[in-house]
């Protein structure tokens, strides 16, 4: 699907993320990785990247243009290195966006789709999947082997930065639970899954990013970041949030951020 | 005593509301419009309680004064068992042990809680799958013994650990509803039981 040259770094990465998994006994997360490592070879969710750029390429929508002039916010039609700086702030639509966000934003204001009807089923199901998350596929791809390059110098992505932190260690719901609850702290587990500690720049962050978005293997299906978010808060026993709203946005500038300087390996696959 | 209750309170409430103002600067975010109602999960779940509040605008080590005052009237609301007795059956208590499904959105309304224990806690020797958020409760039992302030204790500590720890990450079972009396009782008899294997060498 790709060149040797790819493949090998995707064994080096692989043999890299084999010496940080040595540190797991669990028999279980080990079968897992050595499955892992089988599949990564033919990485599926490179599929999914080759069928988001054709999407990108095509005539779409009411208006029947392609997404080639949608601004990533490197300028219009960049899509290379665009992924690994965002969430960012766009100006034309005075929010802060992440990747997917920015694409559906594209997807209505260029292509003329229905916002509302893109959110109303956002995620992979059995045998469907989201025209966005096919196309967050392909952009996140265009920054693999990239670092991690928020910057939180413009006022609003500072300031989501700070809505993200706030975010992230709001206890609610009938469990008092927030995302701190499970990833505030170094070394923790449910049952035997790691957790990493998400509450402050460190190596562990990069792990809320890594290998996002997904081929996960539990079903079978592509997921994204908005995708993961959504069911922690599932998890925290809390309502949903709503797809490509300013929360989600929040979160992920401050979890991006916090990983800055990180390399990405680009889509991957999740258990 | 109600006056006393209600100085309190009202140092809690000056306390909470003076760190109010800076934090509702960012807190744009949190509106409840972001969100929708699924299954469940109400709005109401984004609520801040008074406990709640306290951890989440004053940081998890909130003044001594707030946490004594909020930590006593969480102990005040416990309901003990009205029979006046803390010990279940040990084997139910460590099947609602094992059991971490309830309360989400994609829950049924009404099907019994799991207890979440080993999410977060070590408890008998053989379950090898446990969480380390919490402490590991193996040989609870045996390290504390089985007298009736124990398992007044323990059953309290279950039905809200927020009465001995306000900003403890463990949630309030009983307070909220989530696990009923009976439930609570056979999680007592696991950790306290003699013959539970939480207290076996």
């Amino acid at each position: 699907m790709r060149n040797c040259l790819n493949k090998l770094g995707v064994i080096c990465a692989l043999l890299l993320s084999f010496g940080a998994m040595a540190q797991s006994n669990d028999p279980t997360t080990q079968e897992f990785e050595t499955f892992r490592a089988m599949m990564e070879a033919d990485n599926p969710a490179e599929i999914y990247e080759d069928a988001g750029a054709q999407m990108w390429k095509a005539r779409r929508g009411p208006k029947q243009v392609s997404l080639e002039q949608c601004d990533l916010g490197l300028g219009p039609g960049i899509v290379k290195g665009a992924y690994v700086q965002m969430p960012r702030y766009f100006a034309d639509a005075g929010k802060v966006m992440d990747a997917e966000r920015r694409i559906v934003y594209c997807m209505a204001n260029l292509q003329g789709f229905n916002e509302a009807e893109l959110a109303k089923q956002p995620f992979s199901t059995d045998g469907y999947t989201p025209d966005p998350a096919m196309l967050v596929t392909y952009v996140a791809g265009q920054s693999r082997g990239m670092k991690i390059n928020v910057s939180r110098k413009p006022s609003q992505v500072a300031k989501a930065y700070i809505a993200g932190m706030e975010i992230f260690n709001y206890r609610a719901g009938p469990y008092d639970f927030s995302c701190a609850s499970c990833h505030g702290a170094d070394g923790k587990r449910i049952r035997t899954q790691m957790l990493p500690n998400l509450s402050k720049p460190n190596a562990e962050s990069m792990l809320a990013i890594q290998g996002w978005p997904a081929y996960r293997m539990t079903g079978g299906y592509l997921l994204t970041l908005p995708w993961r978010i959504n069911d922690c808060f599932r998890q925290q026993r809390l309502p949903e949030p709503k797809y490509g709203s300013d929360t989600v946005s929040a979160l992920l500038t401050y979890l991006t951020a916090n990983a800055n300087g990180q390399v990405y390996k680009g889509p991957g696959i999740k258990r | 005593m109600k006056i006393y209750l209600m100085v309190f309170l009202c140092m809690v409430a000056s306390v909470v509301f003076a760190e109010e103002a800076d934090y509702a600067k960012h807190r744009e975010h949190l509106t409840k419009s972001d969100f929708q109602a699924r299954g469940v999960a109400g709005l109401e779940r984004l609520d801040e309680d008074n406990v709640r509040a306290a951890c989440n605008h004053l940081g998890s080590v909130p003044p001594k004064q707030v946490v004594q005052a909020l930590e006593q009237a969480q102990r005040a609301a416990i309901q003990y068992p009205s029979d006046g007795k803390y010990l279940g059956d040990w084997k139910n208590g460590e099947k609602i042990a094992q059991d971490g499904r309830g309360m989400t959105w994609s829950d049924k309304a009404g099907s019994e809680n799991g207890g979440n224990c080993y999410n977060c806690h070590q408890l008998s020797k053989s379950e090898t799958s446990f969480g380390t958020i919490g402490p590991s409760l193996n040989q609870y039992g045996a390290l504390r013994g089985n007298s009736v302030e124990t398992q007044k204790y323990t059953y309290g500590k279950i039905y809200n650990a927020k009465a001995y720890n306000l900003c403890s990450h463990m949630p309030r079972f009983g307070h909220v509803k989530a696990l009923t009396e009976q439930q609570i009782k056979d999680l007592v008899a696991l950790l306290l039981d003699p013959a539970s294997p939480i207290n076996k060498k």
